[in-house]
């Protein structure tokens, strides 16, 4: 645990303000799709042991759609736009008029719009990263998922697992007014990521 | 109806129940949950295995039930202690899921598949024969093994629950 015994609170603030700037301009992206306002919770950052990463969406077998993107480029991560289920039909309903509440699961249809959305919010995201840091980001193509929120969240922590056994989590909520329409960004650097990060805030560890 | 003793297994972890109680582990998706199974002493273990091989560990402190090739030895040792005989032991698995079908990416993301394969040449390698097992797929999975009856049921959000 090297790596992260050295994390001083400093440190941990200006991850969370390099998050609260991206979550910013998904925020307003979302707003702009649902032609709504949409609210956002302060960044949570936090080093988390595996367990309590899944917690945080409800339970390691909370049952969430998920879009899962890989970040490339010069710091390279995980990063995971979760909802619920409840929140994913919302969306669904006012977005594309879909009435996905009255079956069970998804079609096609719904789950390649979930994509999408995710898709569009982590874009926004990561290019606001991109410009802050001045470094390179670029998200891979998305995937989405719907299952248990362990058995997802599981397979962005494989980095981590050659190093400890907490994961560095940047988290932002969003909330639409009146109606809870709850989301959940995870972003997960890799191990390698931090020092570049740092170094391009202006931030020289040691 | 009466509520069994429950010993949850996280991720990452292992864990060995006797006297009739449950193990469980939530949430498996490339992971693998990986039992062993003492029919006569009724001692069952349960290791929730994350990663293949611990040669590319570079934490200070290991953790021996993270990886295949230490989990399944350090499992067997907790196992003999109570009691359990290595020659009578069955192993059952469940898990090694790929979550999420990315193209482009090769080694890293067939994480799921190279548990299930690491654990199966672990067992090989202590004789320890593979009575069944639910892997593989792209969902997750949370399972729970009964020390009485050395059943283990698997239940997944599209196919509900199966016992093995």
């Amino acid at each position: 645990m090297s790596l992260f015994s050295r994390f001083e609170a400093f440190e941990l603030d200006v991850l969370k303000e390099v998050g609260n700037i991206g979550a910013g301009n998904a925020a307003t992206a979302l707003s702009r799709l649902l032609d709504k306002p949409v609210d956002m919770a302060v960044p949570k950052v936090s080093l988390l042991p595996f367990e309590e990463v899944a917690e945080r969406v409800g339970g390691s077998e909370q049952i969430v759609i998920a879009v899962f993107l890989r970040v490339e480029g010069e710091a390279p991560g995980n990063m995971f736009f979760i909802i619920e289920e409840e929140s994913a039909k919302r969306i669904l309903r006012q977005l594309l008029s879909i009435n996905a509440e009255e079956h069970e699961g998804y079609t096609e249809m719904e789950l390649s719009a979930l994509c999408e959305i995710g898709n569009i919010l982590a874009g926004s995201y990561l290019s606001s990263l991109a410009d802050f840091t001045h470094l390179s980001m670029a998200p891979s193509v998305p995937a989405v998922a719907v299952d248990m929120a362990g058995a997802i969240l599981s397979y962005g922590l494989m980095q981590y697992g050659e190093m400890g056994d907490s994961a560095l989590l940047i988290e932002t909520t969003f909330l639409e007014d009146c109606q809870s329409l709850e989301g959940h960004f995870f972003l997960i650097p890799d191990p390698e990521s931090f020092e570049k990060i740092f170094r391009a805030l202006g931030v020289v560890s040691e | 109806m009466i509520q069994q003793n429950l010993v949850k297994v996280g991720m990452a972890d292992l864990n060995i129940a006797t006297d009739g109680a449950i193990l469980k582990t939530t949430g498996l998706g490339s992971c693998v949950g990986l039992t062993l199974y003492d029919p006569v002493r009724k001692i069952a273990g349960m290791a929730h295995v994350m990663l293949p091989s611990s040669e590319i560990a570079r934490e200070t402190k290991m953790n021996l039930a993270k990886y295949a090739d230490t989990a399944i030895p350090e499992l067997l040792d907790r196992m003999i202690a109570a009691g359990a005989y290595i020659e009578r032991m069955k192993a059952k698995m469940a898990g090694g899921a790929q979550m999420f079908a990315m193209s482009g990416h090769t080694d890293s993301l067939r994480i799921g598949p190279r548990n299930v394969e690491s654990c199966t040449a672990m067992l090989l390698r202590f004789k320890i024969p593979i009575l069944s097992q639910d892997t593989g797929g792209s969902f997750g999975r949370t399972i729970e093994f009964d020390s009485v009856s050395g059943t283990l049921s698997i239940r997944s959000v599209q196919f509900g629950t199966k016992e093995i």
